[in-house]
């Protein structure tokens, strides 16, 4: 018998009182994995957290944890298996780092609450792994936004869970922030082997940590599947409904709305060294061309998303004389040329011989 | 901001220290002067002297059980309303709960005298937690719309005024003799209540008290908010209902004897909690309930010595130096949102 992952739904429909917002959800999770939820703002993904965490009821369906629907579970067991980290934010008055992540062992605790050695010593290694230990004393309302979400997140490790949900745990975080608490993610679900479901913003973030994305839109689940198969520039231009090539699959970045309209300036680029120009004419609302760029080269995938034009060879080849031919005749239209290169090798010579061009007729 | 480690054994020593010695103050304090080992004597039983026996245990002995009694119900339940509502300056007074128990209560006293019959303490609990539901279930309606902006506290104290204004009215046009009483509790003190009431009170309040004590876990995971609660086990609906009738007990069991009281079930958490640098439900409940009657019993003190022999009510003392924490309080979280922490 193949086991069941540790989290999953059964044709799970989820919504607020009583009206479904997305249907048919069959997500499911293994220990040491991490499922992150993608889409636009307002799609539901805080919806199916929300169910996933027993917060709110599903309409019809079923969650499952470790094979247990979680409707059958009681609060506080349930408690011992999913911890999460929601995004609203907490105002707490005169308490202390250390006190909340406390209070993630409350499922552990008697009556009153008091922690045991065994408590303590879950609660400081959760801080350890967090490195929150040095804040433990301060109080949580005096603490940067960075170190609370990292707070916020050890107290969901010493709850000691089997999945952990995190709804946008990078939203209001510098990069540097953002980098660290996916960093003790991935470390702890790789150590612990948690089960991870989290929504996240930020897809060149999704594309590198997470094992399995889910793609949410128009009420369903669009798609779904490993980083490779989602992450292409035209399904992510659509899934958030940007204009195709803008969002750029390689980078994980989308670039601005490019500058549409007859080329004013061509950029001979190649290398890289074209994309400070492309994104300093695209800043000033000139609209260019750019050429001859290899296919396989970082400022084609730049200059595809805001050239108005681009002159391409394919990769690994000489370049083609007729491409020459037809940059020469945008530079003529252009009249003003720009090169970012520095030098010129030996299979970019017809780009030599662009420059020489620009440089007889003055159009530098 | 490091936090400073205070040990709460001071703060509970500090505070038991001063709530003996207001206690004997109270009891030595009077229009009748006794000697302090005259007072000794009656609390000994050894006295022969009928008047003092008559005087500090019949009068001043209650008035001082019932103002740390009450005091402590009132700070608790502020200090429960606050959590409930994650609102700074809730309580009982604030959001109109003390005025709709002393409708009730005002109401059903009146009912009853007109036919002659003088309530019981017990049924003036029950009158009074009846108006105090009354209060709850309209500010919960409210809040439900409101969440916890500030439009909560205006409908509380609007409530206040509605209330109030119907309890003048029905003093004022109630025909009885007793009706002078009744405008005193109305104002809100501690006068005239004897070692019966005493007793009711004592029990009522204890056992909201152990309550409330036993449910410090569940109230220190509310305060990370509702989700964060559910999440860690806490069964919100139950919680919010027990929470409801244990705040609702302790000020109806206020109410119900010494009127509308204000200001001490806010002031009274927040001195607490910066006593002892934490918002820690199983320490402050507790500190609560000691401060709160040192501090009725201080503000009784005034209340019934600075004009001796006239007296002024209880509230319009707790005011004098409870508003002006509560202006301290809003301004230093007017700062703290201010500076961005």
């Amino acid at each position: 018998m193949i086991e069941k992952p540790v989290f999953y739904t059964e044709d799970l429909a989820v919504g607020y009182r009583g009206k479904v917002l997305i249907g048919g959800i069959n997500i499911s999770v293994d220990r040491g994995k991490i499922l992150t939820l993608i889409g636009p703002n307002g799609a539901g993904k805080s919806t199916i957290l929300k169910t996933a965490a027993k917060q709110l009821d599903s309409i019809s369906g079923a969650v499952y944890i470790d094979g247990n629907d979680i409707s059958e579970i009681k609060g506080k067991i349930l408690a011992k298996k999913i911890s999460v980290l929601m995004t609203e934010r907490i105002d707490p008055e005169l308490m202390t780092c250390r006190d909340i992540v406390e209070s993630g062992r409350y499922p552990y605790t008697g009556q009153m609450g008091i922690l045991s050695d065994a408590d303590h010593e879950r609660v400081e290694e959760a801080m350890r792994i967090t490195s929150v230990t040095e804040i433990g004393k301060s109080y949580f309302n005096c603490v940067s936004d960075g170190q609370r979400q990292r707070v916020m997140l050890a107290r969901a490790i010493c709850q000691e869970p089997e999945l952990l949900i995190l709804d946008e745990p990078t939203s209001f975080l510098d990069l540097r922030h953002k980098m660290e608490l996916l960093n003790i993610l991935k470390k702890l679900v790789r150590e612990k082997s948690i089960a991870v479901i989290m929504s996240l913003h930020e897809l060149d973030m999704a594309q590198k940590i997470s094992d399995f994305v889910i793609c949410i839109k128009n009420n369903r689940v669009d798609r779904c599947g490993v980083p490779d198969e989602i992450f292409e520039s035209d399904y992510i231009s659509d899934l958030y409904e940007i204009p195709r090539e803008s969002y750029n699959a390689y980078c994980g970045s989308a670039e601005l709305m490019r500058c549409e309209g007859t080329p004013q300036v061509f950029v001979i680029a190649g290398g890289g060294t074209g994309c400070s120009v492309f994104r300093k004419l695209q800043r000033e609302n000139i609209p260019f061309a750019a050429g001859i760029i290899y296919e396989n080269d970082i400022d084609y995938l730049i200059a595809k998303s805001l050239a108005s034009e681009v002159i391409s060879a394919p990769a690994f080849e000489p370049m083609d004389r007729s491409l020459t031919e037809r940059a020469k005749a945008v530079m003529d239209s252009c009249k003003k040329v720009i090169c970012s290169l520095k030098g010129f090798g030996t299979l970019n010579n017809e780009n030599k011989i662009l420059f020489e061009y620009a440089k007889q007729h003055n159009y530098l | 901001m490091k936090k400073a480690e205070r040990n709460p054994v001071f703060g509970f020593v500090f505070l038991g220290a001063v709530l003996i010695l207001l206690a004997a103050l109270n009891l030595y304090f009077g229009s009748v002067k006794f000697t302090s080992a005259e007072i000794t004597d009656v609390l000994l039983g050894k006295s022969e002297n009928i008047s003092a026996v008559n005087i500090i245990k019949g009068i001043r002995l209650p008035r001082m059980a019932a103002a740390v009694i009450l005091g402590g119900a009132l700070s608790v339940s502020g200090f429960l309303l606050q959590t409930f509502f994650s609102n700074p300056i809730a309580g009982p007074f604030v959001l109109g709960i003390s005025s709709g128990a002393k409708l009730t209560v005002a109401l059903i006293m009146i009912f009853f005298l007109e036919k002659g019959i003088v309530l019981s303490s017990s049924a003036m609990i029950i009158a009074a937690f009846a108006g105090s539901m009354l209060s709850m279930a309209f500010i919960l309606l409210v809040s439900g719309k409101a969440g916890k902006s500030s439009l909560l506290i205006v409908s509380g104290v609007m409530i206040g005024y509605i209330c109030s204004a119907i309890t003048d009215f029905a003093v004022t046009f109630a025909d009885d003799s007793n009706i002078v009483n009744l405008h005193n509790w109305s104002m809100g003190s501690f006068s005239g209540i004897s070692s019966g009431d005493v007793k009711v009170m004592g029990v009522t309040v204890f056992a909201a008290f152990i309550v409330t004590f036993m449910m410090s876990k569940q109230i220190g995971a509310y305060q990370l908010g509702e989700s964060y609660a559910k999440s860690v086990g806490v069964n919100i609906r139950l919680f919010r209902i027990l929470l409801i009738l244990l705040s609702s007990i302790l000020s109806a069991s206020v109410t119900a004897f010494a009127g509308p009281i204000s200001f001490v079930g806010i002031a009274v958490p927040h001195l607490v909690k910066g006593l002892f640098k934490t918002a820690k439900p199983i320490i402050i409940i507790p500190a609560s309930f000691l401060a709160g009657g040192a501090f009725c019993l201080f503000c009784d003190l005034i209340a019934r010595t600075i004009f001796a022999p006239t007296e002024l009510s209880i509230s319009s003392v707790t005011a004098v130096f409870g508003a002006p924490i509560v202006i301290w309080i809003m301004l230093s979280r007017g700062k703290k949102k201010a500076s961005g922490v």
